[in-house]
C-alpha cells in the first residue's frame, strides 16, 4: 500500500512537471552523466561549505548504507527468520553490521548537529521570512524522523543481540557484531525474555513502518531532493551561465522586420514555443524549471549568496523556487479534483514585481546551488513577461531602452560620437 | 574598420569599445589605457566607431528580448560584412553577449575579454610588463559576474596582477563566490529596490577589509560602482579603483 501511494504521488509529480513546456536537454549525454555523478552522487558542491557538507555526506552515506540492511530486514519479515543473510556472508556479515551501526551513530551525531545549527545557532539562512510555518516544521520533522529511525535500528539490534545470548530459541542466530548497540544491550538485563522479544518486534515493525511512512512523506516535503537531485542534475543547464535563454519566436519576428524581401504574410513556421513571451504562471515555464522547484531542499545557499538579499532587498532566490512549487502544487490539486486552473498566477499572487526587479542577474544563486537549480531563469522569464506582454518595466529602464532604440546606447548620446574618445 | 576594409586589409583583432567605453568619462580612460597597450604591443586593431551599437545586454537582462535581438542582428550584420573573426572588449557584458548569445543569431566569433587578450600578449612576449611600479603593493581583484561565474574566467586578470609583482589579496567573497557590484541585470540604469544597504557599498567594504591599496576591476560598470563605493567611504585618497588595463598602462609612464 505504501508503495502504491508513493507511486501515485510520483505520477502526480510527473504530470505536474509536464504542465510546463518541453525543452530539449537530450544533448551531451556523457557530460550529463558526469555532471550527475559529480554533483548528486559525489556531492561535490556540498563541500563548498565544509561543515554542512561533511555532515550532509555522513547522513547521505549513512542513509544509503543502512538501506542495504533494510533488504535483510524485509526478507526476515517475509521468511519469519532472523538475520537470514548471516550464514551466506560469514565474517563479512559481522563487518557489514558493524559498519551499519557506526554509521547509525554518526547519523545521530550529524542530525543532532544539524538541529543545533538550525535551532540553537539559528544560522540566518534558516530563519528568512520564507521559512516560516510549514518549511520550518518540515525541516525539523525530517531531522526528528531520521533520529527516531536510527534509534529504532539500534534498539532492534541491541535487543536482538540480547536475545542471541539469553534466549533458548535457536532461531536467534548468533551473528553480527554490535559495536554501538552492545552499549544499549545491558539495559535489557533483568527483563523477561518475552518482553525483550516484544521490544525487538516493536523496534523492527516501527523501523519498517517508519521507512515506508517516510517514503510517502517525501512528496509533501523538501526532502524529495534525495530522489530528484539525480534527474535534476542530469537535466541541468550545461551552457555557460552567461548565456540566457534564446527565443526563436522573437528571432523570426526580428528577421521579418530587418529583411525587406521577407513576405510578412507568409504562414509562420510552426514552432513548439508558446505564444506568450516570458512567464506569468507555472504553465509558461519549461519542465526543467518545474523539476527544479520539486528538487529544491530549501537549504538557502542561493539566498545566502544573493547580493540583493544580502543588502536587505525582498528578493530571495529560494523563495522563487518555493513559490514555484507551491503554485504548481495548487494547480495540481485542482487537476486532481478535475477542476480547471484558477485565475491566480505565479507572478503577483506568489512572486512580487519588487522581488523580480531587484535581481542583478549575477548568477551567484545558480552557482551556489549544490544540485544545479536555476532560480535566475525563472526570474528572467517573468521579467520578460512584464516587459514584453505588459510593458511594465520600471520607468528608468524604459528610458534606458528608448535610448538603445533611438541612439544605440543606454544613455542619450549620439551614435556618431562613438569615436570622440580617440580625439580627446 | 571601414578604413581597413577600403584598403583591402584586415586587422589582427576588432576592439569592441562598448557604450561605457565610448561615452562614460571614467570608462573612456580604460579604453585609452587599453589602446595604449595594444599600440605598445604592435597589435593591428580596428574599431567600428559610429557603426558600433549597444550589444543589447541591458535590454536582454531587463527582459526585452525583442530589442536585444534587434541590436544583436544589426551588430551581427555589421560584423559579418567586415568578416570579423576575432573580437576583444574591455566590457564583460559585451564580451558575454557577443560570445554566448550572438551565435544563435548567426554571429560566431572568437571573443576575448581584454584581460585574456593582454595575458596572451604578455605570455607571447609581445607586451612587456614593468615590474617596479606595483612591486609588493597590495592589489585586490573584483570579479565581474559576467567574466567570472558567467564565463569561468578567474585566472587571466589575476595572472596579470601577479606579473606586476604586486601582492594579490583576495576579498571574503571571490572567484565563484564573488559578490556582484550591484550594476548587472540593467540595475546600472535604475534605482535599487528598498533594502538596508546598496550592493556596491557592501562590496566596497569587503574590498577595504583587505587593506588593499588598489581595487582592480575588469568591467567599466564595476569600476564605476566601486569608485562610488570608495568615495562614499571617503577613502579616495588612500585606495584607488583601476581597471587591470590601467594598471598595466600606468606602469611605465609613472
Amino acid at each position: 500500500m505504501a508503495v502504491g501511494l508513493f507511486t501515485r504521488n510520483i505520477l502526480r509529480i510527473i504530470r505536474n512537471i509536464r504542465l510546463g513546456h518541453a525543452i530539449d536537454r537530450s544533448d551531451r549525454k556523457s557530460d550529463r552523466w558526469k555532471h550527475m555523478a559529480r554533483l548528486a552522487l559525489g556531492q561535490s558542491k556540498m563541500t563548498v561549505r565544509p561543515i554542512a557538507g561533511l555532515l550532509h555526506i555522513i547522513v547521505y552515506v549513512g542513509f544509503v548504507v543502512i538501506n542495504i540492511e533494510l533488504l535483510e530486514i524485509i526478507l526476515d519479515g517475509f521468511l519469519g527468520t532472523h538475520r537470514v543473510l548471516a550464514p551466506y556472508l560469514g565474517s563479512a556479515y559481522d563487518v557489514l553490521i558493524s559498519v551499519f551501526e557506526v554509521f547509525a551513530l554518526l547519523v545521530i551525531v550529524a542530525v543532532t548537529l544539524f538541529w543545533l545549527r538550525r535551532n540553537a545557532l539559528r544560522i540566518s539562512r534558516f530563519w528568512k521570512p520564507e521559512m516560516k510555518g510549514w518549511p520550518k516544521k518540515d525541516a525539523d520533522y525530517i531531522l526528528y524522523i531520521e533520529l527516531v529511525l536510527m534509534f529504532l535500528f539500534l534498539t532492534m539490534n541491541a535487543s536482538d543481540f540480547w536475545l542471541q545470548q539469553y534466549s533458548q530459541d535457536a532461531s536467534y542466530v548468533q551473528a553480527g557484531r554490535f559495536p554501538v548497540s552492545s552499549w544499549i544491550t545491558p539495559l535489557f538485563d533483568g527483563m523477561q525474555v518475552s518482553s525483550v522479544i516484544l521490544v525487538e518486534r516493536i523496534a523492527w515493525w516501527m523501523h519498517i513502518i517508519g521507512i515506508f511512512a517516510f517514503l510517502n512523506y517525501l512528496y509533501y516535503s523538501k526532502h524529495l531532493h534525495i530522489l530528484l537531485a539525480f534527474p535534476n542534475t542530469f537535466y541541468a543547464n550545461l551552457n555557460p551561465l552567461g548565456r540566457f535563454s534564446h527565443s526563436e519566436t522573437v528571432a523570426n519576428e526580428v528577421k521579418l522586420m530587418l529583411d525587406p524581401s521577407a513576405d510578412p504574410y507568409a504562414t509562420p513556421s510552426p514552432t513548439s514555443e508558446p505564444s506568450t513571451f516570458g512567464a506569468a504562471d507555472v504553465t509558461d515555464l519549461h519542465r526543467v524549471q518545474l523539476l527544479n522547484a520539486y528538487s529544491c531542499t530549501e537549504c538557502g545557499r542561493c539566498t545566502d549568496e544573493c547580493p540583493a538579499n544580502q543588502t536587505g532587498k525582498k528578493l530571495s532566490p529560494r523563495k522563487i523556487m518555493m513559490d514555484t512549487r507551491d503554485r504548481l502544487e495548487s494547480v495540481g490539486k485542482l487537476l486532481n479534483k478535475g477542476l480547471p486552473i484558477d485565475d491566480n498566477t505565479l507572478l503577483d499572487n506568489y512572486v512580487s514585481r519588487e522581488e523580480l526587479w531587484a535581481c542583478t542577474t549575477c548568477n551567484a544563486c545558480v552557482e551556489a546551488c549544490p544540485i544545479s537549480i536555476d532560480p535566475l531563469s525563472i526570474i528572467m522569464d517573468m521579467r520578460q513577461y512584464l516587459v514584453m506582454e505588459q510593458s511594465s518595466a520600471p520607468t528608468e529602464l524604459n528610458a534606458m531602452m528608448t535610448n538603445i532604440e533611438n541612439n544605440g546606447a543606454p544613455w542619450p548620446f549620439n551614435q556618431q560620437d562613438r569615436l570622440k574618445w580617440s580625439k580627446e | 574598420m571601414a578604413e581597413w576594409n577600403q584598403a583591402g586589409k584586415s586587422p589582427e583583432v576588432l576592439f569592441w569599445v562598448g557604450c561605457a567605453g565610448s561615452f562614460d568619462d571614467r570608462s573612456k580612460k580604460i579604453t585609452k589605457a587599453f589602446v595604449e597597450l595594444l599600440q605598445r604591443a604592435n597589435v593591428s586593431f580596428a574599431v567600428l566607431g559610429p557603426e558600433e551599437s549597444c550589444s543589447g545586454d541591458p535590454a536582454k537582462r531587463a527582459g526585452n528580448e525583442f530589442l536585444f535581438q534587434m541590436q544583436a542582428s544589426t551588430n551581427i550584420k555589421t560584423l559579418n560584412r567586415y568578416s570579423v573573426k576575432k573580437i576583444v572588449t574591455a566590457c564583460p557584458h559585451c564580451f558575454n553577449t557577443i560570445k554566448n548569445e550572438y551565435p544563435q543569431l548567426g554571429g560566431t566569433y572568437e571573443v576575448l575579454h581584454h584581460t585574456q587578450f593582454l595575458n596572451h600578449l604578455v605570455e607571447e612576449g609581445r607586451l612587456e610588463i614593468d615590474e617596479n611600479t606595483y612591486k609588493g603593493k597590495k592589489i585586490t581583484f573584483h570579479d565581474p559576474c559576467y567574466l567570472g561565474r558567467a564565463n569561468n574566467e578567474y585566472n587571466a586578470p589575476r595572472s596579470l596582477i601577479t606579473k606586476l609583482k604586486a601582492e594579490l589579496v583576495e576579498m571574503k567573497s571571490c572567484k565563484e563566490k564573488g559578490l556582484c557590484c550591484g550594476a548587472g541585470g540593467a540595475q546600472m540604469f535604475k534605482d535599487a529596490e528598498k533594502g538596508n544597504k546598496e550592493v556596491n557599498i557592501e562590496r566596497t567594504e569587503q574590498a577595504l577589509d583587505t587593506n588593499t591599496e588598489v581595487i582592480a576591476a575588469g568591467c567599466p560598470f564595476c569600476n564605476t560602482m566601486l569608485h562610488d563605493g570608495v568615495k562614499n567611504k571617503e577613502k579616495e585618497s588612500k585606495v584607488a579603483v583601476m581597471d587591470v588595463a590601467q594598471l598595466l598602462a600606468q606602469t611605465e609612464s609613472l
